[in-house]
């Protein structure tokens, strides 16, 4: 799965994009360019944390997702639905009403996410990566974060597959002995995870056959518990039944949840300028006493996700109360269930350490990247270092960086081009025109 | 503040395709000597000079030298005030852990004077 180019789930909307910088200040690696008005995401750097989406004044980004139309494909239609997708409705709905709707709208069968972390421990799952200080893989923003911005920190993230994973391969193998034409979908209140998915030959792409985000999740389940409101209400007799997890697997998604599932000395980190910050300053140090570290990109951890309708808080509080209802140790029946596909559970335990982007280079081969490097300070030395991006890289260093490798020509510099339009010109000779984003211009002004 | 420097310098490193682990190596050497040059001079320059096999960073501080180098390259020998032992540094490994980081390391320096080193680190085939 590693060489596979990302697949992402983010796109911008040009009638609507006002061109008015806000996502291209925000996004954590860069990936961002305005050009000719609009912008454009470079589809090399975007990790799909939805950082953008969430800044974006005018709604300008838009986040594919799949149709509920195409459940219909298949005979049996499983959801794995995240702890955190109930605590998106208010305490008025239960739990068990909200399972209701979601066999109404078409899934045959519903599985918690969380019930993997579940699966892992009662299969005594061992992490087969002995570094000391051990990374979590759970959040795939920060998965991708890590690939392009900290490549060193590779080596530290775990390769056991993260809970949602565990669940589709349990979900699949006990409906393929009734079955064998199954739709797994997961339902994601993030933009990484839609792009994981859809990542040709990914593992995750492999292990699901489609994704529901939770906004239409939510709008649709929404509407069917306040239509059925009375029919729900009354019906007493029925109870949905599907394999549960324990209390604490249950706050797996929140801040601190795997941290403190974990013993030795561990630290959570939420929200991605945290995280980054962090990942710096642990770039450069030799040793630290940390054995377990979880990154999540949104703040308060999944609640916090992009997809999410309600108040991260309000969700968070939910989730917390609802896992106080829930047992301490696995129900039997479960533990029948899991020891039966145990043998083809085992055999997929692991996954293989992601590899680098190499995006931030100037250039692979080092001598031209040298040389790039000094075209870089040389034109820093004029550019007016106030990062207006106005020119269309976020920060003068960006543009710079861009001139250097022929992707954008110090024309774009608009405090330059008011200061000394005569200088420019003989600057814009000197470091050359080209930019990508010159087909784009042209496109407008016809 | 510490480290200031050193990210400065892994910011160039990522870009000019150099192994990670190489990275990590000259990082941990730069920011040792960063915080040398915090905890115990009156304050520095480094110097880098990127080359296409080899990169030599140069710290040189503007006093007070050190008084006995062969103890100062010691593991767990320090002359860290309280003060810098308080925010976690001063452990004596600063000039020792240098040292194991790097290809080639040159130091001058003289009571009384500065102190110069020069870290060199040859990169492999790319």
């Amino acid at each position: 799965m590693n060489d596979i180019p990302f697949h992402h789930s983010l796109h911008v909307l040009d009638d609507l994009c006002k061109g008015c910088t806000h996502c291209m200040k925000r996004c954590p690696t860069q990936a961002i360019r305005i050009f000719g008005g609009k912008a454009r995401i470079f589809s090399e750097r975007c990790i799909d944390c939805g950082q953008c989406m969430a800044v974006c004044p005018n709604h300008a980004i838009e986040i594919e997702q799949d149709t509920f139309e195409q459940l219909q494909a298949y005979t049996y239609r499983v959801a794995i639905i995240p702890a955190v997708f109930f605590a998106q409705f208010s305490d008025t709905f239960t739990e068990s009403q909200i399972c209701r709707a979601l066999y109404d709208l078409g899934f045959t069968h519903l599985y918690l996410a969380e019930t993997g972390v579940d699966i892992l421990n009662h299969l005594h799952v061992d992490e087969p990566n002995h570094t000391s200080m051990l990374i979590s893989n759970y959040c795939p923003a920060v998965q991708r974060l890590i690939q392009i911005r900290y490549p060193v920190l590779l080596e530290n993230m775990s390769r056991i597959r993260p809970p949602a994973q565990i669940t589709a391969l349990f979900a699949r193998s006990e409906l393929a002995e009734a079955c064998d034409s199954i739709g797994i979908y997961y339902l994601t209140p993030c933009a990484a995870k839609i792009a994981q998915i859809k990542t040709l030959g990914s593992e995750d792409n492999n292990l699901f056959q489609g994704v529901i985000n939770f906004d239409t999740a939510y709008n649709k389940i929404r509407t069917m518990l306040t239509k059925n409101k009375k029919s729900y209400e009354d019906d007493n007799t029925t109870t949905f039944f599907f394999p549960l997890c324990t209390a604490k697997a249950s706050q797996w998604s929140l801040v601190k949840g795997q941290s403190s599932n974990k013993t030795g000395r561990t630290l959570s980190v939420d929200e991605m300028h945290n995280v980054i910050e962090f990942l710096e300053q642990l770039e450069q140090e030799e040793e630290n006493n940390l054995d377990f570290l979880e990154l999540d990109a949104c703040a308060e951890g999944c609640p916090g996700g992009i997809l999410t309708v309600r108040n991260r808080f309000l969700a968070t509080e939910r989730l917390r109360h609802w896992s106080k209802s829930l047992p301490s140790q696995l129900p039997e029946y479960l533990i029948k269930r899991i020891d039966k596909q145990k043998d083809i559970l085992m055999e997929n335990l692991y996954l293989e350490t992601p590899q680098p982007k190499e995006i931030l280079k100037l250039d692979l081969d080092r001598a031209k990247a040298l040389h790039k490097l000094e075209k870089v300070q040389q034109i820093l030395s004029v550019l007016p270092l106030i990062d207006c991006g106005l020119c269309g890289p976020p920060t003068c260093k960006a543009l710079a960086e861009d001139i250097a490798k022929s992707e954008a020509s110090i024309r774009q510099c608009v405090v330059l081009k008011l200061k000394d339009p005569k200088e420019l010109n003989s600057l814009a000779k000197i470091w050359g025109e080209r930019t990508i984003g010159s087909t784009v211009q042209k496109d407008d002004q016809a | 503040m510490a480290g200031a420097a050193s990210s400065e310098i892994k910011r160039i490193l990522k870009q000019l395709n150099i192994p990670p682990l190489k990275i990590k190596q000259i990082i941990v050497a730069v920011f040792e000597a960063e915080v040398n040059v915090i905890a115990h001079s009156y304050g520095g320059k480094i110097v880098c000079d990127f080359e296409e096999n080899e990169i030599t960073v140069q710290v040189i501080d503007t006093g007070p030298g050190i008084d006995n180098l062969e103890l100062a390259m010691t593991e767990g020998w320090s002359t860290a005030t309280d003060e810098v032992r308080e925010m976690g540094y001063g452990a004596g490994m600063g000039l020792p852990n240098i040292r194991k980081s790097c290809d080639n390391l040159d130091i001058y320096t003289k009571a009384g004077d500065h102190t110069h080193i020069s870290m060199r680190f040859t990169l492999g085939e790319k």
